[in-house]
């Protein structure tokens, strides 16, 4: 497992060259810059579950304890690169510049996503469990034909990048999508947040090797690195997408990390794991590690901690405050987007609608 | 809407009226849509240096190239799933699915995906994918090779559904789909393939309209697919008895041209569907639904349907038995117009 800082906030001398140069080569502004997306990722997180808690949100799926698997990974992006997530990937999307309202709106119920996917290349949230793996390989084989790929400028080249998490391994979609990728030699790279957990089920239900062996079967590397260690996933993901983007074909990431809260607000974690599992975990925390070789290296100061836990909070009331502020779509919206083109039925269907609320105006 | 005025505008350089089999008029279909618009691309298994086991995409390959017409690994989820990051990428796939009982494993995508793309991002994602299915029986094929799976995708919002019957709607309508901006689910008669028409310079009509093939007067007959043929050859026998049957060819499943559909019927006041899928829940189901919601009082007789029975396709020896012909479509004339 590769890992370049320690639980503990220490550097790991022995982990690949490659890696810690491409660590070392970060700026303290950048560094400073990951603390502030973990921070704020778990701040509206938290923000959102509350919203659950209380109402103004259907169900919400939790991304705590992760924040370094999606900050780490997306941070490895560049504008032209194509994520696409599960609906997890809160972190992800911070880094894609994907305002956090929007990511709330389908567990509001006022749309199924609802943004444009093209606007920050970061697609709609899928629900559908591996089927985006397939989606980012189409994607890929796309970008390959429209000649995005190996051309040694920075600007163009292109790689895509599908998060899924280790329940999804099972799914034959994840498969079909590795096969794809690895005949096509397609610029992705397959991210594995194994979170430990597949709603209840364990590793051990879903497989009996290591995640990140399977990407030898089917022709292209893969690895596994500490998911709560943002310096080392950030590493790992920026040789992969490097190497996408330069033509050398698809990859493997297992970031191996732990699913601190339950799968959705829906769940009951408390049936299924040992509260000492999730107590060992907190000791690995993704933020923490940072702060403290931040603060021990003497990048980051208590005013700069500060002055990011004020930014959260002002983050959390902000995206509270646009979120109860959603509007609810008109009923005549669900005519509104089926088909692109005229189509006899929702026109005929829009006007039995509106007729029969319309029977109702003037009724007591 | 979906009329092609693009392939209307192009077919005025190429040489027709063409005589053709239904197979070659997809495949010159086909070749039109790919010399017109550089982002269509067909996918599918042993579509390339094969040509397809029915030879629909036959030469296709070595003129446009691998990238263009792709011999893709088995495993039609797989196929349909990179379809739709295609699609994303602003390419056109044109997916053949090898035979009608192979295309469940691309289920999820084509209902959970495709059809819903549009709706779920609130307009902003198109996905103008076409899904190329040989259907029906009556080839003497075994297990999955004869199916007639068409009220899936019909029942399923967010896809159009439409069928050819003859070589010309099948050279035009192809290209009509490729242009609709939203997803077709592309039906082709599988055993009608060989049968030879002539193909004419432009489209007869839109995408979505169904076509009355034979005007009548005593029964409306609808049908599509493979069943057209069946059932202007029950229209014949029937005239030589007395009765007049007026023949629509559906074309579109999804949207149902009622307009037409309603006009006939209202003028026989009789109506008879007739597909090779079971009636359980088929398009007949539907149909009779709405001819009886919106032309009641027209009606002589009940709405009666001719389909497959309500089995599981049966083995090849026994499909005639299972499969509406001349004689079925007869008995149920004679049945309405004992009305």
């Amino acid at each position: 497992m590769i890992q370049l800082l320690t639980p503990e906030g220490e550097l790991v001398e022995s982990a690949p060259q490659q890696y810690r140069d491409i660590a070392a080569s970060l700026t303290d502004d950048e560094l400073r810059g990951f603390y502030r997306d973990l921070v704020l990722t778990r701040r509206f997180d938290a923000e959102a579950t509350a919203l659950q808690r209380q109402g103004e949100l259907g169900l919400w799926a939790s991304l705590l304890g992760q924040e370094a698997a999606q900050v780490g990974s997306g941070r490895a992006l560049r504008p032209q690169d194509y994520a696409f997530p599960t609906y997890r990937e809160h972190g992800v999307a911070w880094c894609r510049g994907v305002d956090p309202v929007n990511l709330m709106g389908m567990f509001r119920g006022v749309n199924h996503g609802g943004w444009d996917p093209n606007d920050k290349n970061f697609h709609l949230y899928t629900i559908i469990i591996g089927a985006q793996t397939l989606h980012a390989t189409g994607y890929a084989m796309g970008v390959q034909r429209d000649g995005a790929v190996g051309t040694g400028d920075p600007d163009r080249d292109t790689a895509v990048i599908a998060y899924f998490g280790d329940g999804a391994t099972s799914q034959g979609d994840v498969s079909e999508a590795l096969v794809f990728a690895g005949v096509n030699n397609s610029p992705v790279v397959f991210f594995c947040q194994n979170n430990q957990f597949a709603i209840s089920e364990p590793n051990e239900k879903q497989t009996r090797a290591p995640l990140y062996h399977r990407a030898r079967g089917f022709g292209f590397p893969g690895l596994r690195v500490d998911g709560n260690d943002i310096l080392a996933v950030y590493a790992v993901t920026k040789v992969a997408l490097d190497a996408a983007r330069s033509g050398e074909g698809p990859s493997f990431i297992e970031a191996f990390t732990y699913r601190m809260g339950a799968h959705t607000t829906s769940d009951d974690p408390t049936k299924y794991r040992l509260s000492a599992e999730v107590e060992r975990w907190k000791l690995r925390d993704p933020i923490e590690r940072l702060k403290a070789w931040l603060a021990h290296e003497g990048k980051a100061d208590r005013a700069f901690f500060d002055a990011i836990a004020k930014e959260a909070d002002d983050l959390g009331a902000d995206v509270r405050a646009r979120c109860i502020a959603l509007p609810d779509p008109a009923g005549t919206d669900m005519f509104e987007y089926v088909y692109g083109e005229d189509h006899p039925v929702m026109v005929a269907e829009r006007e039995e609608f509106t007729a029969y609320q319309s029977s109702f105006e003037g009724a007591h | 809407m979906g009329d092609a005025t693009t392939a209307t505008t192009a077919a005025s350089t190429a040489n027709y009226p063409v005589n053709s089999t239904m197979a070659k008029a997809i495949t010159t279909g086909l070749r039109a849509s790919m010399e017109r618009d550089p982002k269509v691309i067909l996918m599918g298994e042993d579509i390339g240096k094969l040509g397809g086991v029915f030879r629909v995409t036959e030469g296709l390959q070595k003129d446009f190239g691998e990238d263009r017409v792709v011999d893709t690994p088995l495993a039609e989820a797989g196929i349909m799933g990179t379809a739709v990051g295609l699609a994303l990428r602003g390419y056109r796939p044109v997916v053949e699915i090898q035979f009608d009982g192979f295309v469940y494993p691309a289920f999820d995508h084509i209902v959970s995906t495709i059809a819903k793309m549009r709706a779920r991002s609130l307009g902003h994602v198109e996905l103008p994918i076409v899904v190329r299915i040989p259907f029906g029986g009556g080839i003497g094929a075994v297990e999955h090779h004869s199916e007639s799976n068409e009220a899936y995708f019909a029942h399923t919002a967010g896809l159009r559904v439409v069928v050819c019957s003859n070589p010309h709607d099948a050279h035009w309508m192809i290209q009509q789909a490729i242009e609709c901006r939203d997803p077709v689910i592309f039906y082709e008669p599988k055993r009608r393939y060989w049968d030879k028409g002539e193909i004419g310079p432009a489209p007869s009509r839109g995408l979505f309209e169904a076509a009355t093939v034979r005007p009548g007067t005593d029964v409306t007959v609808l049908a599509y697919g493979p069943m057209v043929r069946t059932t202007l050859q029950a229209a014949q026998a029937a005239e030589e008895e007395g009765t007049s049957l007026e023949v629509i060819d559906l074309r579109s499943l999804s949207p149902l041209d009622m307009d037409v559909i309603l006009e006939s019927v209202r003028r026989t006041g009789r109506c008879i569907v007739v597909h090779e899928a079971s009636t359980f829940l088929g398009l007949g189901a539907e149909l009779a639904a709405q001819i009886q919601e919106k032309c009641f009082y027209s009606l002589e007789a009940p709405v009666l349907r001719v389909g497959g029975y309500n089995v599981p396709y049966p083995q090849s020896r026994i499909e005639e038995d299972f499969l509406p012909d001349l004689d079925r479509v007869l008995d149920a004339v004679d049945r309405l117009m004992a009305h």
